[in-house]
């Protein structure tokens, strides 16, 4: 067991699958001698060499379109865009060819891959930095989307996520790359995808969330312990294929349930979340589903990003509304 | 010698293409192959139409979807395809049929797809070559990661992809341009310059004088060819994949032909152009150009093309059977394609699925 930030475990669990398989190459831009904007491949090019670790040309679809490629072509890429605002030029290959290429050839052709995204705001960065459209990819058929909320997690799942026959969206919350420090096993490690955690049990309420909102949630969790009340948490780790039973279970328990997501509200995941919640515990529930997440607009900028994030207060705000219902 | 651009010379292209068959069937240079190699190129033309003109019927029959015919493109479909190994990587289009054929994926799978049944997107195992892309432009780049990674397998594969003059507008070409000249990969990249996108003219698409010079910007070579010259096409494609065989990269050929029929069985070709215009290239027929060689050379008669119909057809008629007698989808059958095992949340809704269907 070593302590990592995230951005340390991904590289680890970079190593070790660059170790045991030949087949899994690096592709992206500026992931080879500059380790990658996050730092997150760094030195992985001087191990494993620059026809494995690729600098690549500043062209997002190519890079998701050439890994298609090297995946069909029996490699396990894994190709890293450099912010989540980036990916849409990559989305036609995502939506058109990556997640079909196995139905459209019935299982003759397969495109084992991982596209591994930064996404989520909390740095004040520039435009486009900040994005947390998750949903968009959650609703395209044929690819998994996995969200590590830690260290720990971020190694076993991006493990799980290389070996994986089909196709993964990884999307790695930026404000947590450095902001966690966590024991993460050595070597081989894996979490299976579309498993969702029960991270802290409880019994007034369930909190659901993924990614950097987990943390607020634990914060909200011992605010609201201080207060006397007991909430459950689960964190989903992959948002599609969800982990409905977990999710179902946890709130027949407790019959109340807050979803928190950074991203913008109409058609995000907490209304998939709660759909479901409606379809399968809605006689268990004692109060209204609240959500708690960004608002339809652009993600603010810098000086206003405190408005649109969900933060602890408004997080434990909801489960107060629940609680009084 | 052929008049490829020359990345490092900074050479024109050639604006005449590269020739080796008038359209008289008269050769203007040293034939590429032996006599009984032409009269397969000729014969695997002849099928190909035989198909294009039976999907086409079938689709006014009710009997196909939509359907986009290759006529006239032949010889840039069969020409190319025949330089490749049949290991070889191709990556193609929704008006490739020919090529696809003839690089193993089966009548019947190209039937099953315009039938609507994505089982005609499984070709035999061995087969290296994708399902049709529909969208357009989006697969040259396939082609270039599936080259790249025989190149990292230690494989000496090449990958072929086919596309039209309307695909080099998009922004994918150039990416995929750019990643196989970056890379060196083993890719040959063959635009059919049909000369439209569906009503669109090919002076609407790009204002260079010709496509093949665009290899230049790309640090490929580039050659225009005659599309409708199958000696011509297989020639400059064998060089392609000669060289990019021994790591000399990419290589970008425009074939200029043009396809006679319209876009699509949905689509109104005289609407956008003049029946002058589609006859004059009828008379550039690249199957009747062959022939008048072939007969040239005594290596023709109508006995033997006779034989060559009826082959085609029972071919083509054997492969309708094939494709119209497979079982039937069942409803879970379209829920088992999308991962290697269905996910939970697909079993649930198959289940909701045969609920709804009062299974």
């Amino acid at each position: 067991m070593a302590t990592l930030t995230m951005a340390q475990a991904i590289n680890d669990a970079l190593r070790v699958a660059m170790d045991a398989d030949e087949r899994v190459v690096l592709l992206g831009e500026d992931v080879g001698v500059t380790g990658g904007v996050f730092r997150v491949t760094d030195g992985l090019i001087d191990r494993f060499g620059p026809a494995r670790v690729v600098d690549t040309p500043v062209a997002e679809s190519g890079i998701v379109g050439a890994a298609f490629g090297m995946a069909v072509g029996g490699l396990r890429p894994v190709a890293e865009i450099q912010f989540l605002g980036f990916a849409y030029p990559a989305f036609d290959q995502i939506v058109s060819h990556v997640g079909r290429i196995r139905n459209r050839s019935r299982h003759r052709f397969t495109a084992p891959m991982v596209i591994r995204v930064p996404f989520g705001g909390g740095i004040g960065a520039a435009e486009h930095h900040s994005e947390s459209t998750e949903a968009l990819f959650a609703h395209t058929p044929g690819i998994k989307v996995v969200v590590p909320s830690g260290p720990r997690d971020a190694k076993g799942l991006l493990l799980s996520a290389v070996e994986d026959p089909d196709p993964v969206v990884f999307l790695e919350p930026i404000r947590v790359y450095r902001a966690i420090k966590e024991e993460v096993p050595d070597g081989d490690y894996r979490i299976p995808i579309g498993t969702a955690a029960v991270v802290r049990e409880g019994s007034d309420a369930t909190l659901i969330g993924y990614g950097a909102v987990v943390a607020d949630l634990r914060r909200a969790a011992d605010e609201l312990a201080g207060r006397g009340r007991t909430v459950e948490i689960v964190d989903l780790r992959t948002i599609s294929p969800l982990d409905a039973d977990t999710l179902v279970a946890s709130v027949r328990k407790t019959g109340r349930a807050v979803i928190v997501t950074e991203s913008h509200r109409t058609a995000g995941m907490a209304s998939e979340i709660a759909a479901l919640l409606q379809e399968r515990a809605l006689y268990s529930l004692l109060a209204p589903i609240e959500r708690v997440t960004g608002w339809d607009v652009v993600v603010p900028l810098k000086r206003s990003e405190e408005y649109y994030i969900p933060d602890v207060a408004r997080i434990v705000a909801a489960v107060e509304r629940t609680l009084e219902a | 010698m052929l008049r490829w651009t020359s990345a490092t010379s900074n050479l024109p292209v050639a604006m005449e293409p590269f020739r080796l068959l008038d359209e008289r069937g008269r050769l203007e240079g040293d034939p590429p192959l032996g006599l009984d190699e032409v009269r397969r190129l000729y014969a695997a033309m002849v099928e190909a139409r035989a198909y294009d003109r039976k999907a086409s019927a079938m689709q006014r029959q009710g009997r196909l979807a939509t359907y986009a015919p290759l006529e006239g493109q032949e010889a840039t479909q069969i020409g190319s395809v025949a330089a490749l190994r049949a290991e070889d990587w191709l990556v193609a289009t929704y008006r490739d049929a020919g090529a696809m054929w003839l690089h193993g994926y089966g009548w019947r799978n190209l039937f099953l797809g315009r039938m609507g049944d994505e089982r005609g997107g499984h070709p035999p195992e061995g087969v290296p070559v994708l399902p049709p892309s529909i969208t357009v432009g989006a697969h040259m780049i396939h082609a270039v990661g599936l080259g790249w990674a025989a190149d990292l397998r230690g494989e000496a594969r090449v990958s072929l992809t086919l596309f039209g003059d309307g695909a080099t507008s998009e922004g994918d070409f150039h990416e995929a341009m750019n990643f196989a000249g970056v890379f060196r990969t083993p890719t040959i990249f063959v635009c059919q310059n049909n000369q439209y996108a569906i009503s669109m003219a090919r002076t609407r698409q790009t204002a260079a004088e010709t496509i093949a010079q665009k290899a230049d910007g790309y640090g490929m070579p580039g050659v225009l060819v005659d599309g409708n010259d199958v000696l011509a096409v297989y020639a400059v494609t064998t060089e392609a994949a000669e060289r990019a065989r021994s790591g000399g990269g990419p290589s970008l050929i425009e074939a200029l032909t043009y396809r006679t029929g319209p876009h699509t069985t949905t689509d109104d070709h005289l609407r956008y152009r003049s029946a002058e215009e589609v006859e004059q290239w009828r008379r550039r027929d690249p199957i009747d150009r062959v022939r008048r060689y072939l007969e040239g050379l005594g290596a023709w008669d109508p006995g033997w093309e006779e034989a060559l119909n009826a082959a085609s057809t029972t071919a083509v008629e054997q492969a309708v059977a094939e494709a119209e007698t497979i079982a039937a989808f069942e409803p879970d059958d379209i829920f088992t394609g999308m991962y290697a095992e269905p996910t939970s949340v697909l079993r649930r809704q198959a289940e909701e699925l045969r609920r709804d269907l009062g299974e």
